[in-house]
């Protein structure tokens, strides 16, 4: 294992985890957003799942309206601020640009959008009230973007909302999840606030084992509790020290400072998805001197978004494919020296002290739900099997309404 | 390589690019380099009785990228001593020969005075003297500048007495802030002036502090209207020149001035009519160093079209400039849609569905087909679809050939000639109360 102090300076720790994609200068947001045709029924809008009015919030960058501008997008997506830095943009909004048809680079949306949303940030400006009250109650389990993207609403449709949230921290994998060098704790923290502020209550530390007691006490309820831990690898040796599931290595990253974080010399990766690329760009950035993916199948097969591939391999991180794990093995002093892989050629042994699993998200078995309970509602990872946080701040944001429209008998 | 050599009312220069008068034009250093780099004359910055000017003189309008595409000044005449001006005139004569320089003039509204301003002028060996009879802001408060260009009779008369002395050429600089301009310059004419120059800058505010409700440009608090000039007033310069320019009354020389700032402006304003061109705000924004590509882009495209000298296209557009009364009411025209190049902005629609004709129907973006298309029988081919359209040449307009002759209006309004048929729909509301939209 690496010592920190050793081998990366606190200010080179800094600069690894720095924002990957730094804002735009006032100059180059105007002038961005000046390039933008104002598209009629616009293709960016239309492949967003939260369905922001892009052009218009554009426009009202380029007009100097930036409080204008960050309320098209917060309106129609809590999430606003997290996902103008977390969004897979290439793959969505910018990706459909249609200047993308006229052999140019699309418009930088997403970068827009954080010029937007980061000036109501900085002026602390309140943007959005709480409804006028209506006496009904709705619980919410989860305090991801999913659950407080639908309690969000839920409060401007002027519902009592309380959020139970099991971890000490709300905002889900906004908080604990995301590639540090995309998005910090901090930021998601203080969206987070913005939707509480509106008068939604929170209860951290609460588990909730069971809906019964909700589905009693309130109105309706939301279910947002995303994904349950790392699936297992099934093969020997995995629960050795030196090997550790994605999220866990993440999660403590996003929650310590930097050279807390234990990190290996050699670091192997199993799983080539985006948290997969995630847990390898990190190793690397935390100063592993090898960081290599490990993928059962071919190149073409991976999971991941082709630019999050790009990224690792700006990142200097290596890719063993076609390379399905067999064994961990151990070195003989708690930790692991290598792991064992079968290939077309045969055996062979992956040297590395430092193993993070990264093959998917399974169900959480903690909690179970009716599937056509007229009172409970769904969404999220845990309704969609694992998808982006503009998905399940859009799948909040549907729910808060179909439960508005049941609970005012429409 | 074409002859761009020119010759403005017996003023000589190597091109046609003159420096206006104005800032870039105050003093010998500015106008010999920009003759060192290759401008064909300059306009000096008009002398008169030395002023004071405020703190703040220029007001500048953006268009989303573009910076300074309409800009405005509040700066008066030139505030360096007559003897000084006169004597940097005569040294910048001395050794640019070939280099046509005029002297810029503004003076009190008295005989003696404009005699002699005129005669000391005359003594530096300038090629010729342009009356600043345009200039909107300050000087026109005192009884000069556009206080003398806006009144026919104030015109000719100083014209008069400056033709009087004056033995070389004189360029009278028009104003365009009156409502006919042609009648100042017959007056000019009529006074004897040699040639004509226009258009001067154009009365403006351009705009408005919101934190201070200032308008701009701001001197301590307060504003004045300002002179407007830019590639924001060419449109204006270019039909006054041709206005002046097919005047039958007219006839003498024009420089074309107002937004010039490319060989393509420079070609339009020759076309209608212009002997020489003057610049001056594109260089208080890029510099003299403009010229090479003035020069180079104009005598490229005269190559191209075979054209040898000025004299070849001046004026070749001003046939075509008619009265609205005398276009061909059968000349039909269909936008076009390449859906190759279209890349589904969806623009020509909406601007043709809210600002125009309803003459573009959608289709759903989801069929990966085309998402708009033309309904032939609304387009009444009015350019508005072409004009939005980010794409060069995906909307293009379409002759729809008839067999009918030309009839104008004036000959239909006399019972002459046969309209060709038009669609029904042009006249045809195509909105219902119960339409979505």
């Amino acid at each position: 294992m690496i010592d920190h102090a050793r081998v990366l300076s606190d200010d080179q720790l800094e600069r690894n985890f720095a924002d990957i994609a730094p804002p735009l200068t006032p100059d180059a947001a105007l002038l961005e957003a000046t390039k933008c045709l104002f598209c009629h029924d616009a293709p960016c809008t239309i492949a967003c799942p939260t369905h922001i009015d892009v052009p218009a919030f554009i426009k009202k960058i380029a007009s100097g309206n930036l409080r204008g501008s960050a309320r098209v997008i917060l309106d129609a997506n809590p999430f606003g601020h997290s996902c103008a830095r977390a969004c897979p943009v290439e793959v969505l909004c910018e990706g459909a640009c249609v200047l993308n048809d006229r052999d140019e680079q699309p418009i930088k949306i997403a970068l827009l959008q954080r010029h937007a949303t980061d000036y109501v940030l900085e002026k602390k400006l309140r943007l959005f009230e709480g409804g006028r009250r209506t006496g009904k109650r709705v619980a919410v389990v989860g305090a991801g973007p999913a659950g407080l993207a639908c309690a969000r609403d839920l409060r401007r449709f002027g519902h009592d909302v309380t959020v139970f949230e099991a971890k000490d921290q709300p905002g889900g994998l906004n908080t604990y999840g995301i590639a540090e060098y995309k998005l910090k704790a901090a930021i998601a923290l203080a969206e987070v606030q913005d939707i509480l502020d509106l008068g939604v209550e929170l209860k951290t530390g609460a588990t909730i084992g069971s809906l019964d007691k909700l589905l009693t006490d309130y109105d309706a309820v939301f279910v947002g509790i995303g994904l349950g831990s790392t699936k297992r690898l099934g093969i020997p040796g995995e629960d050795l020290p030196g090997v550790v599931d994605a999220l866990t290595f993440i999660e403590h990253l996003k929650t310590h400072p930097y050279r807390e974080t234990t990190v290996g010399r050699q670091v192997v990766v199993i799983g080539a998805g985006n948290t997969a690329i995630d847990a390898v760009t990190q190793a690397k950035r935390l100063g592993a001197t090898a960081a290599t993916i490990v993928y059962r199948r071919s190149e073409a097969d991976m999971p991941c978004y082709h630019y999050e591939y790009e990224l690792a391999k700006r990142d200097g991180c290596g890719f063993r494919f076609n390379a399905a794990p067999q064994r961990i093995i151990g070195n003989g002093s708690g930790g692991v020296s290598g792991l064992e892989v079968r290939t077309d050629g045969g055996s062979e042994t992956i040297p590395c002290d430092m193993v993070i699993v990264a093959i998917g998200q399974g169900a959480r078995a903690e909690l179970t739900w009716p599937k056509d309970h007229a009172k409970v509602f769904v969404g999220g990872d845990c309704a969609n099997g694992g998808a982006e946080i503009v998905n399940a701040a859009a799948e909040g944001v549907a729910a808060a309404k179909r439960i508005d429209d049941m609970l005012a008998g429409r | 390589m074409a002859d761009l050599r020119t010759n403005f009312a017996g003023i000589e220069s190597p091109n046609p690019f003159w420096l206006a008068s104005g800032p870039p034009t105050n003093t010998y250093g500015q106008v010999a380099k920009a003759f060192d780099q290759g401008w064909g004359g300059a306009v000096w910055k008009t002398i008169g009785e030395p002023i004071i000017n405020v703190f703040s003189r220029y007001g500048s309008v953006d268009l989303g990228q573009t910076r300074m595409m309409g800009f405005n000044n509040i700066e008066l005449i030139s505030d360096r001593p007559i003897v000084d001006n006169l004597k940097e005139i005569a040294e910048v004569k001395r050794n640019y020969p070939k280099h046509a320089v005029i002297a810029s003039l503004m003076v009190e509204s008295k005989r003696e005075a404009w005699h002699g301003m005129v005669k000391q002028t005359e003594d530096t060996g300038a090629d010729g003297i342009e009356l600043n009879f345009g200039c909107p802001h300050g000087m026109s408060e005192r009884g000069m500048g556009s206080a003398v260009g806006q009144v026919p009779d104030y015109t000719c008369k100083i014209v008069e007495w400056v033709k009087e002395v004056a033995t070389i050429p004189v360029i009278v600089k028009l104003t365009p802030n009156v409502t006919d301009i042609t009648y100042i310059a017959r007056a000019a004419v009529k006074g004897g002036a040699d040639a004509l120059s226009l258009i001067n800058t154009i009365n403006s505010i351009v705009g408005v502090d919101l934190s201070t409700f200032e308008p701009q440009p701001s001197v301590a608090g307060k504003s004045s209207h300002g002179g407007y000039c830019g590639p924001a007033v060419k449109p204006i310069a270019l039909h006054l020149v041709s206005a002046v320019a097919a005047d039958p009354s007219v006839k003498i020389p024009i420089s074309g001035i107002g937004g010039i700032a490319s060989w393509r402006d420079a070609a339009e304003f020759i076309a209608l009519g212009a002997g020489s061109l003057q610049v001056c705000t594109a260089v208080m924004h890029y510099g003299f160093r403009i010229v090479e590509d003035l020069i180079d882009g104009l005598s490229n495209w005269m190559d191209e079209r075979g054209h040898r000298t000025l004299a070849d296209i001046r004026g070749r557009a001003l046939s075509r400039v008619a009265k609205w009364e005398d276009l061909d009411l059968n000349y039909h025209l269909l936008a076009h849609i390449d859906q190759d190049k279209c890349i589904k902005c969806e623009l020509c629609w909406t601007a043709c569905e809210d600002g125009a004709h309803q003459a573009i129907r959608r289709l759903p973006r989801n069929n990966g087909g085309p998402v708009v298309e033309i309904i032939d029988e609304a387009c009444v081919g009015c350019n508005l679809c072409a004009a939005v359209c980010p794409v060069q040449d995906c909307i293009t307009m379409r002759k729809v050939p008839n067999d009918y002759a030309p009839v104008t209006w004036k000959e239909y309004a006399a019972g002459k000639g046969k309209l060709a048929p038009r669609s029904e729909q042009f006249h045809t509301a195509t909105w219902s109360p119960s339409a979505k939209h």
